[in-house]
């Protein structure tokens, strides 16, 4: 594997923090270039210029902080392109600071990490909705379902992904951990699991429609851009 | 009003607009903003059927014939609510001002109604504004924009103290139909435009007033849909649910539908049109003729009859608005499926 093969991996790890999907499957890295000498050049484009600056900002500094953990590479410049807040956001990121350096007295960190903290239990809630209803399909009870451990997990992309968002919150995953839990953590009963599900089926049907539009808007601007250029040559 | 194998529609547009967003209304050294607003709603256009898909130059300015033609004639509107947008940071007239409106709703005053709006940071001259305003155009409601930029704000919240003054002088006015933006579009920075908790406080402290969450919380359908089976004084305006999902993403917009039916209920849906961000037509004949898929994914949500498109489409609206509804597109069975009423505290943000 070449350097940009790692790069372009290492930002197939980085979510979305409002859609829990990678940004590279959404279609936001427009570009990453690798020089000889391994400086490497990140170009991420949103659906809308007015797509909001603090998920906008986690995107560009998780993209930068997952690719500066490859050790062969060098120097990164990670660019939001057309994006109203773009200069701001780039700006911050070159320096290594946080998102209320780069909007000085208009927010502060801690209600970023309190906005991706929410998201992350959204993101653990709809997926475990996903493996649920697959155990449920199966023939599974109730009872059955709240009674999985985490070890009884069967090792694919959704289960993978919760074990990483409930290390990142704190939520236990050891293998004898309940396999689904509440947002907060705690285990969810058996009685509790229609209602659990039919929320969790809301949180999940909200983050795939937003994830709709998102791509259908990024489609258009692409769709746009590449008519605009046609025109200009 | 539509009539659709012997079925009648009364029609109420519960959102939709008259701008102007040409350059020459663009405020100079804001010209990125004002340009980029338009092309991201322009954008928002594309998500409708494509012959119904206008140029950015005739998006950015129609005139009224475009408007009498697509809404009244084209769009079976009977009715049609103005919500005021004034983003004067941008526009130098207003994007489109309750005063240019009104001009419309003079000319045409058993079809139209213009909402007025408000802005809690405007302190007493506020206040001053909302009163003449509510007296001049006899206000029934208002829109509020928790997103938008006043002197280096990039926002506001229905908590706070101010907006409980404007509140009190709304019930105070008789102006009982607030219209609150909980969607895209709009830059939030340090406050979440997103973030629906300020209508669930001021809903529970204002029970006789009616909130009408705009685009339903998009893209926070959740905790928009918690908040509301627990507010019985909070609807669902479904402007940019019909117009960007049922064409483009039709499983998603069944979905949505599905989950706004159990949670919230037929008789607290508001179907709006957003124009000129798309064609009233194409969504009153779509949501007429559309039916939820058959498969098991969708098997237990509400199903939505006839008599709950006559509500959404125009009986719920013309409810909140004091709307004459003449006797044939009257529904003779009230019974409408309720909603959830669990305790909904799904996803604590605390």
């Amino acid at each position: 594997m070449n350097t940009r093969a790692r790069v372009l991996e290492a930002l197939s790890k980085v979510h979305d923090p409002e859609l829990d999907e990678p940004i590279t499957s959404l279609g936001f890295v427009t570009s990453c270039e690798v020089s000889p000498d391994s400086e490497v050049e990140i170009v991420l484009r949103l659906p809308t210029p007015q797509c909001a600056p603090n998920f906008a900002y986690l995107m560009a500094a998780d993209a930068r902080n997952a690719v500066r953990r490859l050790p062969e590479v060098g120097r990164i410049e990670v660019r939001l392109e057309d994006h109203y807040t773009g200069e701001e956001i780039n700006a911050a990121i070159a320096r290594g600071d946080g998102f209320a350096a780069a909007f000085p007295g208009e927010t502060d960190d801690d209600q970023l990490d309190t906005l991706r903290e929410l998201f992350q239990r959204k993101a653990l809630v709809a997926r475990q909705a996903r493996l649920c209803k697959a155990l449920l399909a199966d023939g599974l009870t109730p009872e059955q379902v709240t009674e999985r451990r985490v070890a009884d997990l069967r090792d694919d992309a959704d289960a993978r992904r919760c074990l990483e968002l409930r290390g990142q919150l704190g939520i236990g995953c050891d293998p004898d951990s309940p396999a689904f839990v509440a947002p907060n953590g705690e285990p969810v009963a058996a009685h509790e699991l229609t209602l659990w599900l039919r929320k969790a089926r809301l949180v999940r049907t909200s983050l795939d429609v937003n994830g709709s539009i998102c791509r259908s808007l990024l489609q258009i601007r692409s769709r746009r851009g590449a008519e605009l250029e046609k025109v200009g040559t | 009003m539509y009539s659709h194998n012997g079925d009648n529609f009364f029609v109420v547009d519960g959102h939709l607009h008259f701008w102007d967003a040409s350059p020459a209304n663009w405020v100079s050294g804001q010209e990125q903003y004002a340009k980029g607003w338009i092309e991201c709603f322009h954008a928002y256009m594309g998500l409708g059927p494509e012959e119904t898909h206008w140029p950015i130059e005739k998006f950015q300015k129609y005139s009224e014939d475009d408007f009498v033609k697509d809404v009244f004639e084209d769009g079976h509107v009977d009715v049609g609510i103005f919500q005021s947008t004034y983003l004067k940071e941008w526009y130098s007239e207003g994007f489109n001002t309750l005063e240019k409106n009104a001009e419309l709703v003079e000319k045409y005053p058993d079809r139209l109604i213009a909402n007025g709006r408000w802005d809690p940071r405007e302190g007493e001259a506020g206040l001053r504004q909302l009163e003449e305003d509510a007296k001049r155009y006899n206000l029934q409601g208002v829109k509020l924009y928790t997103a938008e930029w006043y002197q280096g704000s990039r926002g506001w919240s229905l908590k706070s103290p101010e907006s409980q003054r404007f509140l009190e002088k709304c019930q105070e006015l008789g102006i009982k139909n607030i219209h609150v933006h909980k969607g895209p579009t709009i830059w939030p920075l340090d406050k979440d435009a997103f973030d629906v908790s300020d209508v669930d406080y001021v809903a529970t402290n204002f029970p006789e007033l009616n909130f009408i969450v705009e685009h339903v919380g998009l893209p926070r359908i959740e905790d928009f849909c918690f908040m509301a089976t627990q507010e019985p004084n909070v609807y669902a305006g479904l402007a940019v649910v019909i117009g960007g999902l049922m064409h483009a993403r039709p499983r998603f917009f069944a979905k949505v539908m599905g989950e706004l039916l159990f949670w919230v209920g037929e008789d607290k849906m508001l179907w709006a049109s957003d124009y000129a961000i798309w064609e009233p037509r194409w969504q009153v004949e779509g949501f007429v003729d559309w039916t939820s898929p058959e498969d098991v994914e969708f098997s237990d949500y509400p199903r939505l009859t006839t008599d709950g498109k006559k509500k959404i489409l125009g009986l719920n609206a013309a409810k909140l608005y004091g709307i004459d509804v003449p006797e044939e597109f009257q529904i003779s069975d009230e019974a409408g499926e309720p909603a959830a009423r669990e305790d909904a505290q799904l996803v604590d943000s605390a």
